[in-house]
């Protein structure tokens, strides 16, 4: 293929990434994130991540050369190449794709055979959406891999935009549990799934607490869950750690998808919390972060990592403790038979759909960062264009893969930044103080220097508009010249404009739905390029 | 919508306050001893779940006779007043409120030997959407 | 119209504390909404409940229109003795609905 990984298969072997000196009696694997994306990907860290408040600085909030000279990583190597955004394109070249649920599946299998006894894998949630297999089978396709992988428990976010009676049937075809402790029905305020679930592992009772992401039913539809309440309920948590020490566990992990921030205030609050498994915030972090005695750990996404923490637990306490956030290269990695057979099975149905191919990028195209990335860019130029709008709006996820300058881009592609349960492309008039409310909502959001008033998303993404931001400012005091860009003019507060966006939470939303704007503005253009995008200026950091 | 037109905040607070004030009678209010928990941010404006916890249980020497909540930003700050008794056990209930806008909630609770406690939370009501 | 519904536990030892949740349909109409003509509509809430241990007074709360459709209360009681709570809900137009529960104190 065109860009044939040289150095990697040369270089770097499949024992060198499972290389770990292993300590104690406990093996904790952790996956998150991996946003339904079974086969290799490139994707490219933020180069922009910030963070406000007591957090600013703190990891995950360090992106490129700084990121690689707290922990310590050679320019140029493998991890900097797989944790850092730092010369993502040379080292892509050279390292060649990341994750795969087979290659996962080897890492996994060996770990096993190492400590057959001691080790637990556990799925952190965002794994049955973010790609076209996963939107056609409604997450059956993620649920019948996970069950492959022989998981042994997962929380949830994203799972439950496939709506209250499809998670309920998807949960019956698990082999494993289910866990969201912090998830209420709306009527009597009680619990709807399982919280806990104890594991024997190397002579330790391990308890394993579920927490799905807290704002569930304001960052996604809350028309598809109705009778589901979600929230931190820091006090229930408290409870439920304290129950489980009370039940003889001598080991206490939360498999979190709170979001990096919101669990280490909350490991601050909460005490008898061994480990957090953190997710949603989608943060690679290479050390595990103490707060008191809890271990925070941060296992990216799509795939990309698998998580490895070696215990020593004695005397219901942690002794001693090793870490490694293992990169899954692709091609260093012996694709697992069964799990390949498995992979192979689920996609045989779509293999023509999402391989057919749209057209040819020009530039590096990825989503994460905190204010723009080049597909969401690509995204806004197709709602302009194709919903014949002034402004466009696209959400800041932070799932999405990366696409190299020369990529052909597939079905597959446009799925892997777009599959989502509401995608209609709206057309709107909105006027300049509705497009006001909405940065400024957002970006309380991300920027609230109170974790637990944070979401985890990016900012929202604008197409024909630019603007001001300080993320250091109150709540609705944050953005300011707001710009029309196609006539230079400000955005006038009570002037209507035509908007066009997409995956909005409202019901009854209309218009084509997104994956078919972006394919057919691609099919269009035969050959995209996204401009540099300078529309958005950040002052006070 | 997010972002209130800051006359109806200040409006919102000054009724608030004087509905305070009415409940105090002239007396002062101490902080701690009672809490008010609630999301915060509210998955729908229409029903904001929240609990209202005065430290220690109720006996008959010692008990909140009324506890007044309040919404700062709402056209009308009234909530709802619990009253607990030596017979409630705890002091602790729980209900579903309105809120029109991100916002305070006020609670104050007022013991059976006269004394006041006072507590301010800010729940934040959003446009929603975007995420990670 | 309104019926009110009572989650409560069937026994109990002499002195514990036991939960006791309620919830009642009903529109609460706040009084600040408008209809299609753009007349106001009239304010009709719950006002008040009461919850009672043989008489004895356990719990109450005044309502106010901010409190949400299909009022909610959740709170505790101390059960010395077997015998019967009763709980009360009154509107602004003078309605009144009750249910009972009884509890055995082992
Ligand atoms: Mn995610
Ligand atoms: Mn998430």
């Amino acid at each position: 293929s065109l860009l044939r990984p040289a150095a990697a298969q040369q270089s770097i072997t499949q024992d060198d990434l499972l290389a770990f000196d292993p300590v104690g009696n406990v093996t904790l694997l952790h996956v998150t994130d991996i946003h339904a994306q079974l086969v290799p990907v490139y994707f490219r860290e933020p180069s922009v991540n910030l963070g406000v408040g007591e957090v600013a600085g703190l990891p995950p909030h360090i992106t490129g050369k700084e990121f690689l000279s707290t922990f310590d990583l050679t320019p140029g190597s493998y991890k900097a190449y797989s944790m850092a955004s730092t010369d993502f394109l040379a080292l892509a070249k050279e390292y060649g794709r990341i994750g795969g649920m087979d290659r996962m599946a080897t890492l996994v299998n060996a770990i096993r055979a190492e400590r057959p006894t001691q080790t637990l894998f556990l799925d952190g949630g965002d794994t049955w959406q973010g790609s076209y297999t996963s939107l056609q089978t409604q997450g059956e396709d993620m649920v019948r891999v996970m069950n492959a992988m022989k998981t042994d428990a997962m929380t949830a976010h994203w799972e439950f935009t496939y709506g209250t009676e499809r998670v309920e049937e998807l949960i019956d075809q698990m082999d494993f549990p289910f866990l969201a402790a912090n998830v209420r029905d709306t009527d009597w305020e009680e619990p709807v799934f399982e919280s806990t679930s104890y594991f024997e592992r190397g002579g330790v009772k391990v308890a394993v607490i579920g927490q799905a992401f807290p704002y569930t039913p304001i960052a996604n539809p809350r028309y598809m869950i109705p009778s589901w309440s979600f929230g931190i309920r820091e006090k229930e948590l408290q409870e439920r750690v304290d129950e489980a020490r009370a039940e003889g566990a001598g080991l206490v992990v939360l498999l979190s998808h709170n979001g990096f921030d919101v669990d280490r205030k909350l490991a601050s609050n909460v005490t008898g919390l061994d480990v957090v498994l953190t997710g949603h915030t989608h943060d690679a972090v290479p050390e595990a972060i103490k707060v008191g005695k809890t271990l925070l750990i941060a296992s990216g996404s799509h795939g990309k990592f698998l998580s490895r923490l070696d215990l020593d637990i004695r005397d219901g306490e942690v002794k001693d403790f090793r870490y490694r956030l293992i990169p899954v290269l692709s091609d260093v990695i012996a694709p697992d038979p069964e799990m390949a057979a498995v992979i192979k099975d689920v996609r045989a149905p779509y293999e023509a759909d999402v391989n057919r191919v749209l057209g040819k990028t020009e530039s590096l195209l990825y989503r994460r960062g905190n204010f723009n990335g080049t597909f969401d860019d690509l995204i806004c130029d197709a709602l302009l264009s194709e919903r014949d709008a002034q402004i466009a709006l696209s959400p800041g996820f932070r799932w999405g893969a990366t696409l190299l300058p020369g990529q052909d881009i597939t079905v597959d592609d446009v799925y892997n930044m777009t599959a989502i349960t509401y995608p209609n492309a709206y057309r709107n008039e909105m006027t300049g103080q509705m497009l006001k409310d909405i940065l400024e909502d957002v970006a309380d959001n991300l920027f609230n220097p109170d974790p637990y008033y944070q979401q985890g998303g990016d900012m929202v993404r604008v197409g024909g508009m630019g603007y001001r931001i300080d993320p250091t400012k109150a709540i609705g005091s944050r953005i300011s010249d707001m710009t029309l860009l196609s006539s230079g003019a400000p955005i006038d507060p009570s002037a209507s404009y035509v908007v066009a966006g997409w995956a909005s939470v409202n019901e009854g939303t209309e218009g084509p739905p997104i994956y078919d704007v972006v394919s057919d503005y691609i099919e269009k253009a035969g050959t995209v390029a996204v401009k540099q995008n300078d529309s958005v200026k950040i002052v006070g950091i | 919508a997010a972002i209130a037109g800051l006359p109806s905040i200040a409006l919102g607070a000054e009724k608030a306050e004087m509905r305070v004030a009415e409940f105090l009678g002239g007396a002062t209010a101490s902080e701690g001893g009672l809490s008010l928990e609630m999301p915060e941010i509210a998955e729908n404006g229409n029903t904001v779940p929240l609990t209202v916890r005065v430290d220690g249980e109720a006996t008959a020497d010692r008990y909140a006779e009324s506890v007044l909540i309040l919404a700062d930003g709402n056209p009308e700050p009234g909530v709802a007043t619990f009253h607990f008794t030596p017979l409630s056990g705890t002091q602790e209930a729980s209900t579903r409120m309105r809120l029109a806008k991100t916002q305070n909630v006020i609670a104050v609770a007022k013991m059976n030997d006269g004394s006041f406690m006072r507590t301010d939370n800010l729940v934040k009501v959003t446009i929603g959407g975007c995420g990670g | 119209m309104s019926k009110p519904r009572v989650k409560i536990p069937k026994s109990a030892a002499a002195g514990e504390i036991i939960t006791i949740k309620t919830l009642i349909t009903h529109k609460m109409e706040s009084g600040q909404r408008k209809d299609k003509q753009g007349n106001p509509i009239p304010r009709m809430i719950i006002n008040s409940f009461e919850c009672t241990f043989n008489g004895e007074r356990v719990f109450g709360c005044d309502m106010e229109p901010a409190i949400s459709a299909n009022p909610y209360l959740q709170f505790t009681a101390r059960v010395p003795e077997s015998g019967e709570f009763e709980f009360v809900w009154k509107d602004d137009e003078g309605s009144v609905f009750s249910t009972k529960k009884k509890i055995k104190v082992a």
